[in-house]
């Protein structure tokens, strides 16, 4: 029997506002802990939320941009539940009413261009951080720090379009970028600004029914997502075949093994009793509002792609790769922009530099590369001051030291030779060393031109134009003299 | 009417109360027969009858998004049962 | 007159004329909780040195002519739902028993910002849940008059302190009517603001949709003045209306001339004590004889109240006590514990009273799956069917009379096993909760054991002024309504 695998996605996207959901806390990562609380989002007894106007700001915001339908009025509602990491009892979140419906994204993904739709996106305050007082075999208490308690989250469900791990790898990455592009979330994984949790389960290929399925949670990278989802299907898939029944439950992905683990037994049905939270007022955003912020989105990524094929003539592959991210899409405009040769731009982007990049675990806004230096260093090798195999060793050191172009190449002398003189007085005393590799070439053995430009290049130590070379090779071989 | 043991337990357990089984009766009873004077509800018809939330109208209360100055954690963790150092203590999740 | 005899009124003009300081009616205040909190257990924490600080500040003021208003000097009792920053605050309640907040409640700060003086916390039903303050952790509040006899709850610790004048006015809560009732049964007077009048930021939660703070007092005249010096919009309350709060005590002229009162139909139909409803008609009676017209109407959903509240306020409070885990603040059980959940079940067991956790569960139930829409939704929905019935009823009259229990005050002990009893005397005053509208208790007669009866004027939302003016009309009208307690 063939299964296909339906895969639904949950992603939490922290938001870039300066202050919490529902009082004027910092949001910002990475404080002593408890020293960004106050009464309100510490839940002590008689406190009351006020709405920050930024986070509906930017939910609209990610809401347009992902095609969402805008509710043109959307209700708070309490989610029940009891944990040491939520003081009020109960999560302020968005149930019936939330702030968009629908919407999608197009991705990318085993060779085929498929459109995921969204369910919903709506709003929630993040609950705190429970960490174990020694480890966690031998902790007999655990710690609370409730700083992170009320930062905004907007929450993004996937309808279960998703059929494969690469498609949902595929569909975060491509999220991801949307969110840093619209600058309402940084997507830090590993920090936690951006979580994901999925649902996964098998049915009949070609059939329309679901079947059973598993949340997976505690992935915290994309690749961590992909293999958990991996895993998780042929795990499914065994017990199907084996002649089983899957059972409905959590599952946790670990690590350090390889494996999903069931929950089973240790979770409690949950029953969220959810209703509208009547400490807050309905959210109904004005039309206007709403036109001039999606008036206002910024070029995403799709467009840009779109627009980097039409306007640079690159291929898709290459705009796609350009436009994975707003900086390293304008870091390539900005370029061409001085050295109008887009294509020559997008090669040494797509080869060297993202190379480097990821050889020293760099992001492009920390890249010691600047356009402006790119671009002088591909000048240079336009106009022959350097040969291409010189602007490589100069591009390394350009990337190690943060240099300019210029600067590194009259400092190591690598100024390349292009003088026909001086480079003939070294073709012709290599000539004169190899009398019987002449004398074949002659005879027909064509091949041996590598060669002498090879001994050419050694001489000059690399800096002879190899142009000039081969021309004053092939004119003196060839004439006989 | 008496609501039956296994619902008071199922609802203290979402409530996170104990019970002691004389309780349970006592509950059992007493529940029973309030949900049972409410059951007069049944017969108001709310057909097209919106619920109501909020007595008043209002819509879009909201706040500027400025940062205020936290509370001091020796403010916060004042009257924590179980203070440590910096954060709330509590016994572990698990057994 | 003693000096914690006075009026918030009278000590203001003695104050001013500098005849007495804040100190002396301070001191006076406290000697007499001191002589009679036994008795009444009125208090839960008595403020001394606080109150008498504040008191030399206000003085201070006074002095150098910097007085912010009526209240400045005020001895004042604050039932300990409200948060009071340094100040202990139990909400009647073992699990709140030794929490000390870290911040002023709105109101408080209002007060405070107005150089008033706080005596205590007063007792109440246990997280303002209850219609006797028999369900506090440190026991009944007594009637001053009659110490078998309970003052009413949640707020039955202020009125008591008002009626006994262990305070010179006091503040309550009023979520079904926790403050109409105990000033009914204390003799005093008592308003719930209308919904979004007062800040509630501060306000330990009962039910949020419900919850309005307000003043007690002993009479009309400092009623109006302690309003105005709470009411107003805070940006903290995202439920609070920005509107403007009138000149209350201005208003008040002692004319009905042309109001129309409205008298429910449904309200007289049979369960009131004899007495109780001799006291009421002898009041409209009164107002009909001070040219105000006399107008029969119908809140054909009255019977539905009960029902709707006691579905929505603990649906409510069930979410809103859920942070009493044990894990921030408050009362944690003693240990061992076999893990957090032990810890959690234990501390809230132990923490709350018994009339909270049927509270609890019975709001739990409400909301848990497969219940939300029969219970919780369908009350929410006829509770919109109540408020039009008032919206109709204010078609043809201005202010609507209704008695604010329909007994006068029963034994200590006499109830409390039957909830669902205690619950149905409710009825008068939860329809005002559920449409959010103003409403007063003010005295209008006692029964023949000498026992006090209010009766209520409810009004339109935000139209606090026409229920005080009809309130002052009668109590200009009837000075006999009003009786002082025998004790001390």
């Amino acid at each position: 029997m063939e299964y296909e695998a339906v895969i639904g996605l949950e992603i939490h996207a922290q938001l870039l506002t300066e202050s919490k959901i529902f009082c004027g806390c910092s949001t910002a990562f990475g404080a002593e802990p408890n020293s960004q609380t106050c009464p309100v989002c510490t839940g002590m007894p008689g406190v009351l939320p006020v709405f920050n106007r930024k986070v509906l700001e930017f939910a609209l915001r990610a809401a347009l941009a992902l095609h969402g339908e805008i509710a043109p009025r959307s209700v708070f509602a309490r989610k029940n539940y009891f944990y040491p990491d939520l003081p009020k009892g109960y999560q302020i979140s968005q149930f019936e009413l939330p702030l968009s419906v629908g919407g999608y994204l197009e991705v990318d993904a085993d060779g085929s261009s498929r459109r995921i739709r969204l369910r919903r996106i709506h709003m929630e305050e993040d609950a705190g951080k429970l960490v174990y007082e020694g480890t966690m075999e031998t902790a007999d208490a655990s710690l609370v720090d409730l700083n992170r308690t009320g930062v905004p989250l907007i929450e993004i469900v996937t309808e279960p379009d998703i059929r494969t791990p690469a498609e949902a790898g595929a569909f975060l990455r491509k999220l991801r970028s949307i969110l840093r592009y619209l600058q309402v979330c940084d997507g830090n994984m590993e920090q936690g600004s951006f979580r994901c949790d999925a649902n996964v389960s098998l049915r009949p290929a070609g059939t329309q029914g679901l079947g059973v399925k598993t949340e997976l949670k505690n992935m915290n990278s994309f690749r961590f997502v992909e293999k958990a989802l991996q895993y998780e299907i042929d795990r499914q898939r065994a017990v199907l075949e084996d002649g089983g029944t899957i059972v409905q439950e959590t599952r946790l992905w670990d690590a350090s093994r390889g494996v999903t683990v069931g929950m089973r037994g240790k979770e409690e049905a949950h029953d969220y009793r959810y209703f509208p939270d009547p400490d807050l007022v309905p959210v109904v955003p004005d039309p206007a509002w709403v036109e001039e912020i999606r008036r206002s989105l910024p070029e995403l990524p799709d467009e840009k792609e779109a627009r980097f094929v039409r306007q640079y003539g690159l291929a898709w592959q290459e705009a796609k790769v350009l436009t994975s991210s707003a900086e390293l899409a304008d870091f390539f405009e900005k370029t061409v922009q001085r050295f109008p040769k887009p294509k020559a731009v997008s090669n040494w982007m797509l080869s060297e530099l993202l190379r480097e990049l990821r050889r020293q675990d760099l992001e492009i806004d920390a890249c010691p590369v600047t356009p402006d230096s790119l671009a002088a260093m591909l000048a240079m090798i336009e106009d022959g001051t350097i040969s291409g195999k010189i602007g490589k060793q100069v591009f390394e050191e350009m990337m190690r030291s943060g240099a300019a172009p210029e600067a590194i190449v009259r400092e190591k002398g690598w100024v390349q030779i292009q003088d026909e003189s001086e480079i003939a007085s070294v073709v012709d005393k290599v000539l004169g060393e190899h009398p019987e590799e002449v004398a074949a070439f002659r005879k027909g053995k064509e091949k041996l031109l590598a060669f002498f430009v090879g001994q050419v290049m050694k001489a000059t130590r690399g800096k002879a134009s190899p142009k000039v070379v081969n021309d004053l090779l092939l004119r003196r071989l060839k004439s006989g003299s | 009417m008496k609501l039956s043991r296994e619902a008071v337990q199922h609802v203290a357990m979402l409530a996170r109360i104990e019970l002691t089984p004389e309780e349970e009766d006592l509950y059992a009873e007493q529940l029973g027969s309030i949900l049972e004077f409410f059951d007069r509800l049944k017969g108001v018809d709310t057909t097209r009858v919106e619920p109501t939330s909020h007595v008043l109208e209002i819509v879009n209360v909201l706040r500027e998004d400025e940062r205020r100055e936290s509370y001091p954690p020796a403010e916060i963790l004042r009257n924590a049962p179980d203070p440590s150092a910096s954060f709330f203590r509590v016994p572990k999740i698990l057994d | 007159m003693k000096l914690y005899e006075e009026t918030i009124q009278g000590v203001s003009e003695k104050l001013l004329r500098r005849e007495v300081s804040s100190v002396e009616v301070t001191r006076s205040v406290l000697e007499r909780i001191g002589s009679l909190n036994e008795r009444l257990n009125a208090f839960i924490t008595v403020t001394e040195e606080t109150a008498l600080e504040q008191a030399r500040e206000a003085d201070r003021r006074i002095a150098r002519g910097d007085v912010p208003g009526p209240l400045c000097g005020i001895p004042l009792a604050i039932k300990d739902v409200l948060s009071t920053r340094g100040i202990r605050t139990t909400c009647g309640s073992r699990m709140l028993a030794d929490f000390v907040p870290v911040f002023d409640a709105t109101v408080i700060a209002r007060l405070r910002a107005a150089g008033a003086v706080f005596v205590g916390k007063t007792n109440m039903d246990e997280f303002a849940m209850g219609s006797s303050t028999e369900t506090s952790f440190t026991g009944p509040c007594r009637n001053p008059f009659d110490l078998s006899r309970v003052c009413g709850g949640s707020s039955g610790g202020s009125a008591c302190a008002v009626a006994a004048d262990l305070c010179v006015a006091a503040i309550g809560s009023d979520t079904g009517g926790s403050i109409r009732q105990p000033a009914s049964h204390c003799g005093v007077v008592g308003l719930k603001p209308t919904y979004g009048r007062v800040s509630r930021f501060g306000l330990v939660a009962y039910a949020s949709s419900l919850d309005q703070v307000g003043p007690i007092t002993k009479d009309v005249k400092d009623c109006a003045l302690l309003l105005q010096a709470i009411a107003g919009y805070d940006p903290q309350d995202s439920t609070s209306v920005d509107r403007e709060v009138p000149n209350y005590a201005a208003l008040l002229d002692g004319e009905v001339r042309g109001i129309r009162i409205g008298v429910p139909r449904e309200y007289f139909v049979g369960g009131l004590e004899p007495d109780v409803e001799r006291c009421i008609r002898k009041a409209i009676g009164i107002w009909e004889a001070s040219g105000a017209a006399i107008v029969e109407v119908s809140l054909p959903h009255t019977e539905y109240a009960v029902p709707v509240y006691y579905l929505i306020a603990p649906a409510e409070a069930s979410s809103n006590l859920a942070r009493y885990d044990g894990v921030k603040y408050g009362y944690r059980a003693k240990g061992p514990f076999r893990n957090l959940a032990d810890m959690v079940r234990r501390t809230r067991s132990e923490g709350f009273g018994s009339e909270v956790k049927r509270r609890i569960m019975l709001g739990t139930y409400a909301l848990s799956s497969g219940y939300y829409d029969a219970y919780y939704r369908k009350a929410q929905q006829v509770r919109t069917l109540i408020r039009r019935d008032f919206e109709g009823a204010f078609q043809s009259c201005d202010v609507i009379v209704a008695p604010a229990a329909p007994t006068t005050a029963f034994r200590i002990g006499e109830k409390i096993g039957d909830p669902l009893q205690m619950y149905l005397s409710d009825v008068f005053t939860v329809s005002a909760n559920l449409a959010g509208l103003p409403g007063i208790s003010v005295p209008c007669g006692t029964s023949a054991e000498g026992l006090p009866v209010g009766v209520q004027v409810l009004g339109r939302i935000f139209d606090e002024g026409t229920v005080l003016r009809v309130a002052y009309a009668l109590e200009c009208r009837d000075p006999q309504a009003r009786k002082r307690p025998a004790i001390g």
